[in-house]
């Protein structure tokens, strides 16, 4: 249905000529994704076949026994990558992508480029780097040759380390998850990997809880980067859980339930769930209730949770966020099904220094973890830096706090220009993102009407933010909208060339 | 009354979680686990196992540090071209410009400027160890093989099998000519694998080689490139001993070979990837800097997408960038480098020929391939883990066995020699040579 829908009204004609050609273009990637994504598994490969390319001088070229190869002096026969990296090598279809290419393009600048995209797709925040910048230039006097009385040096950095992460960084990084969720949890410092950054931690998750052709449930939702990292490499499936806004996009059990049992149906076993929370690109919290009821589904289905709380301590509205951690007692068996992942990029902004996490209960999943963490080790020179940056429980606590108010702060102006449009959002109170609807703004109520919004935004009102189809929402019309980049004066200007659009 | 047992099923794990693959129980690691129960100290520990399974690089170091305190621009930043906020946000794949530049000039370098790099093939990973799985992944399928000449580094067995599905088929070589490839030994590998129905997709080379110590001739590499070109396979080079050659001359790279024979350079172009990384010869492992330099663009694009699983944190892309792009320094660590490496390799050796024992002609790396088969008391596997175990634990060395390298003879050793003091190196060697003089004892008697 989703599919068809779209298709008529690029047969009937209607649109310009750049709609006319990105949509079915889209669209056609689309369908390429969903045949591939539902395609059964390949059967054992067969010996290869003659390359279908002859050369001119066949008959001079000494022949293997089994493989014909048909290389000659003219023309090379490429030698071929593999499936999984075809699939990569591909252009970016998702529409996510699509949008942060075309800025990257033309990016806005009020000086220099004052007709360029605005760029609302990335979750970025830039709005107390100069807290940490001033931390940066205050403490990192000496040079790295000193260190702290040799503790710290070149001599202890450049030798190898252990692949999970130093002991130090893990201990700092155990306290600042702790502070982030007001000391509710005590997070154990032995229960961390390290990996260099938030995305190899979830594949890894993926590697250790699944097997190719195994699927995880993602309530939709969901942030787009999902497709790639779990996916790409694993060969795993992820099964979009559909939640409503009448819900708040909050996931309910007897939707993750109907999916479970229709995975089974098509003979395809479910290991786990995922959720995000605080929800990208949503921004809500779940409730305690929820989570454990999630704990129960799990344990009822003897599957896993993955629980990605990389914004934690982006929190700007007034709701307390609860990490499947606190819910988990003492004695709780349970505790072996759940995998939190937390990173670095996004409450504390460097992204570039790539420093995540996987936190877990399970010692079998801690185990596997921490050898594979050899192939994404964070640079011992970084974990040194953060090590001294995390244990200054003053600034910390000062960088928290500013944080909140400065997103609240923008996020406030933010959706104070929504409401003077007349333009709806849900319920959030974390993260970068605004979950916008902008249904009001769509011609027909479709994924089509949405993909027609979404290149009138990039390509007219020239603002890229991230069309929900692109996060698998069913509902359509909604958009995520980072405004953690945004300065006082960009968000008129925002709502302007938005109002621009819509008046037209 | 009966004991009720909690039968709760345990919530499972999958195939790569559980699997073996990552060969923590093979001989090689049960000798860091010697060491790491009892090292040796100098002062603190004289009669403690001496490390000489790890092939780490401490001899140049002094140099490194030397740099940094005359650069103190390159760890701290804020004040250059790109600024810590840029940094602080910079995750994009294609990795920092400058960095990049400067990888390449380094690269040239090494190779005497017989071969050029161009930046834009240049893509960054956290190490060798990610390049090496990333291009597993990126040129086999699950199930595929890679063809690797024995003895290899056991690390391979992990990093390019565990999660990518991949099998390794061995390239048998042996003593007779100095365990050098032959078409012949690529021939037979070829047909080895073709017999277990496995589809082979690429040759993997390292050098210069580890365990050997020893660089690949010229003439050699042109045989396995027309090998790849005629069985249409990829061929993969790990140079990450390259800056490690006792000398510039003695070290022929697969670039080089492409340059100079302009006219097949486009038949072997697109199947050839060549790794590298900082972690030996510049002996920052903890940095955590590999790249994989590809002639084929697909490949290139698809190993730069893969690389946001093991990015190198800008931190450290910036401090790199500053020391390599710095020429003068970057030739002078060369040179002084490979001077003391030769050095020590010629301590190591005639610190083993006085205990009577040979090792292979090297000419690179931080480590000899010894030959302790006189000392066997039967030929065999056994044999050579017998002795191993008497090297570990009565010796107190952690010296590697051939036989965890799959080296087809038994006898053969790995002993590292770059991680130590020259002091600990003849602490070392006296005791090999006393062992050696106890054997001939005993045997006399």
């Amino acid at each position: 249905m989703r599919l068809i829908v779209p298709l008529q009204g690029v047969v009937q004609g209607r649109g310009g000529l750049l709609m006319g050609s990105l949509i079915p273009c889209t669209l056609f990637y689309f369908l390429q994704l969903y045949l591939k994504r539902h395609r059964s598994p390949k059967p054992p490969s067969a010996p290869l076949s003659p390359y279908p390319s002859p050369s001119p001088n066949l008959s001079e070229l000494p022949r293997s026994a089994s493989r014909s190869n048909l290389s000659s002096r003219g023309s090379i026969s490429p030698a071929r990558i593999s499936n999984r990296a075809s699939s990569i090598a591909r252009p970016n279809s998702s529409l996510y992508y699509v949008g942060l290419d075309r800025s990257l393009e033309d990016p806005y600048d009020r000086l220099d480029n004052p007709e360029g995209i605005i760029q609302l797709g990335l979750s970025e925040n830039t709005l107390c780097l100069d807290l940490i910048d001033e931390w940066m230039s205050e403490n990192l006097n000496s040079s790295l040759s000193e260190g702290d009385g040799d503790e710290f040096g070149l001599a202890r950095l450049a030798t190898y380390q252990p692949f999970d992460g130093l002991m130090e960084l893990k201990v700092a990084m155990a306290g600042f998850m702790s502070q982030i969720v007001g000391d509710r949890v005590s997070f154990d410092p032995s229960q961390m990997v390290i990996t260099s950054g938030a995305t190899p931690a979830v594949e890894m998750l993926c590697f250790c809880l699944a097997d190719q052709g195994n699927a995880f449930l993602v309530p939709t939702p969901y942030y787009p980067g999902f497709d790639r990292d779990m996916i790409w490499r694993t060969g795993v499936e992820l099964i979009p859980v559909h939640c409503r806004s009448t819900d708040n996009f909050t996931p309910s059990i007897t939707a993750l339930d109907q999916a479970f049992n229709q995975a089974k149906k098509r003979g395809i076993r479910v290991r786990g769930i995922l959720i995000c929370n605080p929800s990208n690109p949503v921004g809500n919290i779940l409730l305690r209730e929820t989570l454990y009821s999630l704990l129960d589904f799990a344990r009822e289905k003897n599957i896993h949770i993955i629980s990605d709380e990389i914004y934690a301590g982006s929190i700007h509205g007034n709701e307390e966020f609860v990490s499947m951690a606190e819910i988990l007692g003492e004695e709780d068996t349970d505790k072996e099904r759940v995998h939190i992942v937390y990173g670095l990029s996004k409450d504390l902004s460097v992204s570039g220094f790539r420093v995540g996490c996987i936190y877990s209960f399970n010692e079998n999943i801690l185990a596997a973890s921490k050898r594979l963490a050899r192939f994404c080790s964070v640079s011992s020179l970084t974990q040194r830096l953060l090590v001294s940056l995390l244990s200054d429980s003053r600034f910390i606590t000062r960088y928290l706090e500013t944080n909140r108010r400065r997103i609240r702060e923008v996020y406030d102006m933010f959706v104070g220009g929504l409401r003077q449009l007349g333009v709806k959002w849900a319920e959030g109170s974390a993260g970068f993102y605004c979950w916008v609807d902008m249904s009001g703004l769509i011609r027909s109520y479709s994924e089509k009407g949405e993909l027609e919004l979404f290149d009138k935004l990039l390509n007219v009102a020239k603002i890229n933010m991230t069309p929900g189809s692109a996060c698998h929402c069913i509902e359509p019309g909604w958009f995520r909208c980072c405004f953690a980049t945004l300065t006082p004066e960009d968000i008129p200007i925002v709502m302007e060339r938005i109002r621009r659009i819509a008046d037209r | 009354m009966a004991i009720g047992i909690d039968l709760v099923p345990s919530v499972q794990l999958s195939r790569v979680a559980e699997s073996e693959k990552h060969g923590e129980n093979s001989p090689y690691f049960a000798g860091w686990k010697a060491y790491d129960e009892d090292p040796y100290h100098e002062v603190e520990n004289p009669s403690g196992v001496i490390q000489m399974g790890l092939a780490e690089n401490q001899v140049s170091f002094d140099l490194l540090e030397d740099y940094l305190e005359k650069h103190p621009e390159a760890s701290i930043w804020g004040k250059g071209a790109l600024g810590f906020r840029e940094k602080a946000l910079f995750q994009d794949y294609h990795g920092l410009l400058s960095f990049r530049k400067a990888m390449a000039s380094f690269m040239e370098q090494i190779r005497g400027g017989r071969a050029k790099f161009d930046s834009e093939r240049i893509v960054l990973t956290a190490g060798a160890t990610a390049a090496n799985e990333l291009l597993t992944f990126i040129l086999a399928n699950p199930g595929d093989a890679l063809l690797v000449p024995t003895p290899y580094y056991p690390g391979f067995d992990r990093d390019l099998r565990w999660r990518t599905g991949v099998r390794i088929v061995p390239i048998i070589c042996n003593s007779s000519n100095n365990f050098q490839i032959t078409p012949q030994v690529l021939e037979a590998a070829y047909e080895n694998a073709e017999s277990l129905n496995l589809r082979v997709r690429g040759v993997l080379i390292t050098n210069p080689s580890n365990p050997l110590g020893a660089t690949i001739q010229r003439q050699v590499l042109e045989e396995i490139l027309d090998f790849v070109a005629r069985k249409n396979i990829h061929l993969v080079s790990d140079e990450i001993y390259s800056g490690s050659a006792f000398s510039s001359s003695e070290f022929v790279s697969v670039a080089e070979v492409l340059e100079s024979r302009p006219d097949r350079h486009h038949r072997y172009r697109d199947r050839v990837h060549i790794v590298y990384s900082l972690s030996k010869d510049l002996g920052l492992p903890g940095f955590r800097v590999g790249t994989i330099y590809s002639y084929n663009d697909k490949v290139v694009t698809t190993a730069r997408r893969m690389s946001s699983f093991t990015l190198i944190s800008s931190q450290t892309q910036h401090l790199l960038a500053c020391m390599l792009s710095d020429t003068e320094f970057t030739s002078r660590y060369i040179e002084t480098n490979r001077a003391r490496l030769k050095k020590r390799y010629g301590i190591i050796v005639e610190g083993l020929e006085k205990a009577g024992i040979e090792c292979l002609g090297g000419n690179a790396g931080l480590f000899c391939w010894m030959n302790l088969s006189p000392l066997l008391e039967e030929l065999d596997r056994e044999g050579e883990l017998e002795l191993w175990k008497t090297l570990v634990y009565e010796l107190k060395l952690n010296i590697s066995p051939g036989s965890s390298c799959h080296c087809s003879e038994p006898g053969w050793f790995r002993v590292c020699f770059a991680n130590m003091s020259e002091h600990t190196l003849e602490v070392a060697l006296a005791r090999i040579q006393k062992y050696v003089e106890q054997r001939m004892n005993a045997v006399i008697i």
